[in-house]
């Protein structure tokens, strides 16, 4: 913001003390003492100049710290989730009511709600109304039965027995534990109501409601459950469309940038497409979706919302600066190794590919996972393929629905759920990790692989 | 070397229809369409994807216009099945359809949504007619003198309006133009309050473009500022200034009982109950259409359906009450499922 300001200042100050001293000097004094003269006014600027570098770098690092903490702050809490502890009953008579064979078929269409609910009336033998106990029994997350039904599916052998779980509670009830709900609001204010509450306090005192790891949160794919709600589905989705995208995007952007550096001839031709190439750099991001549903959708065919769409239009956005990179890599080495490959009898083709590209790869990689990294916090070119969507199945293949962590961030942030603020903080953090691992890794490369002259 | 290329280049054609061709069967349901209906769509998905053996469906949520668009555009597993509407479908989108060869569409009603108006739990309690609400937002409002003429809207106060009202400044914060619950604020609410001069109803016999005009433009002078789609947002600025009032849907009202309050509109509290029972008014009907050639060629379809439509996700004690929607009555809840089992055709 100021830095052209000052540049401009200090300029005409230049010139005026140039006309200044010139009318001067003409009359006493010497060069000596006018650049003595002067030295102060010049020292004063510098200073100046620093202090506003000094500054501008400390609002940045300010700003930075606050958005970190306030994400943090929000965020780290769900990395918990609240769990209760039930003695559960695997009854016989709810899991196989006919005492048939046991089959998957028939085990994974039992009723496991039962066995929670038998559990909770276990636990509070007064609550008998209706009403109450659809109270008693929201207590719990929904995703507690399925969590029954896949231990019973592994080990049959646990009916009949009677085991003390830790089962996921709700969202409402993980939200009062972990303070985001106020027990002192009015009754009719609150998602927990009294008689909850009482449970709550209940639960607590007999040590059978605490906060554990939330396993789920990095195992399962996207839910309308907050409590059942996880990242692992928006991750693969993630490094499917990077890893096609640097697999489509580093070979072509590093033979355009061989071919337009070392062959290309110099003309009117070459010139528009550097232009064109530089342009593209600079087009926004939801153009390159546009296309890529007119051309890969529409035209070709492919379906919607897969990473194989993505990746091609993130292929499309990251190359202008694949190439750009690779071009500067490529214009480092310095011609004499060129000179000296060619002059001991190797061809074109051999010296650039066993002399200047290995010598230009670290600066194109760095080049790449810049361009990956912009790739990985992208979502307006997804917008138009589709890929901002609800998916619950974790994708196997390119060719399975998909959404990626930027916009499971997005998604999150707009769920009326009070727990999804928390998940949407710590998706945040999520991708903020893989952003700076990934610059890091760019950083290292650099560092260790590049020469200099 | 010249051979390998020529494989290369003969390979990508095979690539991307070898990709093309694993779209034409697809093996899951494919819903698009409004964002007011998302939040239960995906709901219904979620709990279909659990408790069949089908796919879960992919939802996306490109509001209603941007869906029909895309589920209009025709017949075939490369278009989606399922379109979510805030409102119902148009004539002209009816057209389209046909045009492109969806001419089997049905329709299915699934519930309402209430707009409400709510501001801080800190701030006191207040009550609005639509008249109010009509002459706070509008930009040109009748002339306060009486004349048959609008003037610029000239209230900076509540209490300018009506003298009951508190002397603090206008300031409502609700969705821009993009968003399908400005749309429905504008038609229910601000529609509503404008009826209420009979001059106006009068006007839109005569002229209703102008009519239009008049009671679907909203101020632009800072008193209602455009919050973005993120009603989390509204509700956190709400939080933050007990003076402002928020407009947004009913079911971020119900999650955040404990920081905003609804204000009573034309005496009406807006709750649960009273937007079921049709006596708040502003709540608006939602729906979504499937296409009916597509029922029997993607798995599934016709199971989704009978699990949007059944007791145990739209009734009174559904999961759907649960995130907010408002259900049907009974009655109309039967007749529904019962048109959707049999597949009856939309006929406008």
């Amino acid at each position: 913001m100021f830095t052209p300001y000052i540049s401009l200042e200090n300029t005409v100050n230049i010139m005026n003390n140039l006309t200044q001293t010139s009318s001067e000097n003409t009359r006493t004094l010497s060069t000596f003492d006018m650049v003595q003269k002067s030295l102060p006014k010049r020292r004063a600027a510098e200073q100046r100049f620093r202090l506003f570098g000094l500054m501008s770098i400390l609002l940045g690092l300010i700003v930075l710290l606050v958005l970190f903490a306030d994400i943090t702050r929000k965020g780290y809490t769900a990395f918990l989730q609240t769990q209760v502890r039930l003695d559960i009953y695997f009854d016989p008579a709810v899991l196989n009511p006919n005492n048939s064979p046991l089959d998957r078929s028939s085990l994974g269409k039992a009723d496991y709600n039962a066995l929670i609910k038998g559990a909770l009336s276990a636990t509070f033998p007064d609550v008998q109304i209706r009403r109450e106990k659809n109270e008693l029994n929201a207590v719990m997350s929904s995703g507690a039965a399925y969590e029954l039904q896949a231990r019973v599916l592994d080990d049959p052998g646990l009916i009949g027995k009677t085991q003390s779980l830790w089962l996921p509670a709700s969202d409402d009830v993980d939200m009062f534990m972990k303070g985001n709900i106020d027990r002192n609001v009015e009754e009719s204010g609150r998602r927990i109501n009294n008689r909850q509450l009482g449970w709550l306090d209940y639960l607590t005192a007999d040590n059978r409601i605490a906060k554990h790891f939330n396993k789920t949160f990095f195992t399962a794919g996207d839910s309308r459950e907050p409590e059942l709600a996880g990242i692992y589905g928006a991750i693969t989705g993630s490094v499917l469309t990077l890893v096609g995208t640097f697999f489509l995007s580093f070979p072509i952007g590093i033979a355009t940038a061989l071919y337009l550096e070392e062959f290309a001839p110099v003309n009117k031709w070459t010139d528009l497409i550097e232009v064109n190439i530089n342009n593209l750099a600079a087009v926004p991001s939801i153009v390159f979706g546009l296309l890529g549903l007119a051309m890969f959708i529409n035209f070709f065919g492919l379906p919607r919302s897969t990473p194989v769409v993505g990746c091609l239009v993130l292929t499309l956005m990251t190359l202008p600066t694949i190439i750009i990179a690779a071009r500067a890599a490529l214009k480092s080495v310095p011609p004499s190794i060129r000179e000296a490959a060619l002059g001991m009898g190797a061809s074109k083709l051999q010296t650039i590919f066993h002399h200047v590209l290995p010598l230009a790869m670290p600066g194109m990689l760095t080049g790449a996972i810049i361009g990956m990294s912009r790739a990985l916090g992208e979502t307006a070119p997804l917008l138009m393929i589709g890929m901002v969507a609800f998916i619950i199945d974790i994708p196997k293949n390119f060719i399975e629905p998909a959404t990626v962590l930027p916009v499971q961030i997005f998604l999150w942030a707009d769920s009326p759920e009070r727990a999804f603020v928390e998940r949407t903080s710590a998706a945040i953090l999520v991708l903020l990790v893989f952003l700076i691992s990934m610059n890091g890794l760019a950083v290292y490369l650099r560092k260790r692989y590049e020469r200099r002259w | 070397m010249k051979l390998n290329n020529k494989v290369l280049l003969a390979l990508i054609p095979v690539l991307f229809g070898g990709i093309a061709q694993a779209e034409s069967n697809r093996d899951y349901i494919s819903i698009v369409g409004s964002s007011t209906v998302y939040p239960f769509s995906t709901v219904v998905a979620e709990q279909f994807g659990k408790s069949s053996n089908f796919k879960s469906p992919k939802v996306e949520s490109t509001g209603t216009g941007g869906g029909f668009k895309l589920f209009c555009g025709g017949v075939g597993v490369q278009h989606p099945d399922i379109s979510n509407a805030s409102r119902r479908i148009k004539q002209s989108e009816v057209d389209t359809c046909a045009k492109n060869g969806v001419k089997a569409i049905v329709e299915v009603k699934i519930g309402y949504d209430g707009i409400v108006i709510a501001h801080s739990s800190q701030a006191k309690p207040m009550e609005l007619t639509l008249k109010e609400l009509f002459d706070a937002l509008a930009k040109e409002i009748p002339d306060p003198k009486g004349a048959e003429k609008t003037v610029a809207n000239p209230y900076k106060t509540w209490d300018q309006i009506n003298a009951k009202l508190p002397v603090v400044k206008i300031e409502v914060l609700g969705p821009p133009p993009t968003s399908g619950t400005r749309d429905a604020f504008v038609e229910l609410a601000m529609e509503g309050g404008c009826k209420t001069y009979p001059w106006l109803k009068a006007l839109k016999e005569k002229d209703e473009k102008a009519y239009k005009n008049i009671c679907h433009s909203i101020r632009e002078d800072g008193a209602y500022v455009e919050a973005g789609e993120n009603d989390n947002l509204i509700v956190q600025k709400l939080q933050a200034n007990a003076d402002a009032l928020g407009v947004f849907g009913y079911s971020f009202l119900e999650q955040n009982s404990d920081k905003v309050t609804g204000i009573k509109v034309d005496g009406i509290v807006p709750t649960f109950e009273s937007i079921a029972s049709g006596e708040y008014s502003v709540s608006r009907p939602l729906y979504f259409y499937a296409k009916q050639a597509h029922i029997g060629i993607v798995p599934g379809i016709a199971e989704f359906l009978e699990e949007f439509t059944s007791e145990k996700a739209w009734g009174n004690e559904g999961y759907l009450s649960d995130k907010g929607l408002i259900p049907m009555p009974d009655a109309e809840r039967k007749q529904v499922a019962a048109d959707v089992k049999a597949q009856k055709l939309l006929a406008l």
